[in-house]
């Protein structure tokens, strides 16, 4: 029988070692072993995004990815977003809009737009709309998180 | 989720070692969107899964003029699109890349994976048969290379045996006055299954007056991905027009077998099919204009 294996990787900007069996997700791997729960588990079969995290600054889902895959790579979960002087722009422009509900999709939206404006600081609407495209939500009808993103990317602008 | 081993492995001859080994237990790792979810829902065993990303020629993502294109298995679909001279040079393969999944999907699915998945709606395939994709596959009996199109042999099957895994795949560069397009009709804007798709490539005179030769590939209408190659036949040297167009979309729907399913019914897809080829051959022709 397989074994768990001893993993170290980057998570949040920290060196962290855990360890898993092979067929653990990277998700499985930070609610269970970690107690991140963040990052929350939907579909769990990469059509609902409500699992997103970057992994070496690349946008994914974390229900596909196995944590053994991370040995000695980054990974940001929805822990990491924030800084220590409080909330990240994205996070503050959710509040504002009231961009949630039931806030089960949010930290998958907020992590894959923290990804987009990280590689595109001045999207379009079309363009946040399609890179969201993988990320579902069932209450807000997506228009408010449109224009929180939106409002984000203005905000992050003025600052820089 | 059921237990399996792994092992990340660092070069092709270990990769095949192990395959060979485990026989159908065994089966390569590159993206994991297909083949994690698909252990997971139990519709796959597996014994060990072989992550093949990090070998350097698995993926290995170069172009140039003279060599084409050379992609390995297991390049994710962002890599692609964000390379700037090859979404200038193969367009049909960006429409496709830039339309599996959502972005997070992009980020880790490979074209070389989808291909292996080898569903019959795989939205790169077409695409990749329409760019005259060659597969280069490695098994323990060496080398050997194939046509995209003779890839898929039936839903979920392919010409892989015993040991063997796809390494890359080539892509020719390509010639002058050349256009390609790939088009998917769902019935939303994203994120969802081919209810038909069709990838068309054209290569036009020097004045775009006529046709010097054309491909025309089908997806979703068939156990696998087809070639139709009555429809490049109807092209061949003959006019540019609305007349020529629509003697290939004929071709490629009296070439679909499609069924029904909760997507579609056959006579709806082999509809969408003429629409689609006529589509994408105004498009890869326009394409191949403005080249």
């Amino acid at each position: 029988m397989p074994t768990k294996v001893h993993v170290q990787t980057r998570l949040n900007g920290e060196e962290v070692e855990f360890l898993c069996e092979p067929r653990q997700s990277l998700l499985e791997v930070l609610r269970d072993v970690l107690g991140l729960t963040g990052s929350k588990e939907g579909c769990n079969n990469g059509n609902c995004g409500a699992c997103s995290v970057i992994l070496d600054g690349v946008l994914v889902n974390s229900c596909c990815v196995l944590g053994v895959e991370t040995a000695g790579r980054e990974v940001t979960t929805i822990e990491g977003i924030a800084s220590p002087d409080g909330l990240h722009p994205l996070q503050q422009k959710f509040l504002e809009h009231a961009a949630l509900q039931c806030g089960i999709c949010t930290p998958g939206f907020v992590v894959a737009a923290k990804a987009l404006l990280d590689k595109n600081p001045h999207p379009t609407e079309h363009q946040v709309r399609y890179w969201l495209a993988g990320n579902l939500c069932r209450c807000t009808g997506y228009d408010k998180i449109i224009r929180a993103v939106l409002d984000a990317a203005q905000t992050t602008e003025a600052k820089a | 989720m059921q237990a399996f081993d792994y092992a990340a492995v660092r070069s092709v001859d270990e990769a095949v070692s192990l395959l060979a080994q485990h026989g159908d237990q065994a089966r390569p790792l590159a993206g994991g969107t297909d083949i994690i979810v698909a252990v997971r829902e139990g519709r796959r065993q597996v014994a060990m899964l072989v992550d093949i990303k990090s070998i350097p020629e698995v993926n290995q993502l170069s172009y140039d003029a003279a060599q084409g294109l050379t992609l390995g298995a297991a390049v994710p679909c962002y890599r692609i699109y964000e390379h700037p001279e090859i979404a200038a040079t193969y367009p049909g393969l960006i429409d496709a890349v830039s339309l599996v999944g959502g972005t997070a999907i992009q980020g880790r699915a490979s074209v070389g994976g989808n291909l292996c998945n080898a569903s019959p709606a795989a939205d790169t395939t077409p695409a990749l048969i329409a760019h005259r994709a060659i597969c280069v596959i490695a098994g323990p009996n060496g080398r050997r290379e194939i046509p995209a199109e003779q890839f898929c042999t039936g839903p979920g099957r392919t010409a892989l045996q015993r040991g063997e895994f796809l390494v890359a795949l080539r892509m020719p560069s390509p010639p002058p006055h050349f256009g390609a397009q790939y088009l998917r009709f769902i019935p939303r804007n994203e994120m969802d299954i081919a209810v038909v798709g069709v990838g068309a490539s054209v290569v036009l005179n020097e004045d775009h007056s006529a046709f010097v030769s054309g491909r025309v590939a089908l997806g979703a209408v068939a156990p696998t991905p087809l070639l139709v190659e009555s429809a490049g036949a109807a092209l061949g040297g003959k006019a540019v027009s609305d007349e020529t167009i629509q003697q290939a979309a004929e071709a490629a729907q009296a070439a679909a077998r499609p069924i029904d399913d909760m997507r579609g019914t056959a006579q709806y897809r082999r509809h969408l099919v003429g629409v689609l080829t006529r589509r994408a051959l105004r498009g890869a022709i326009q394409r191949a204009k403005e080249r």
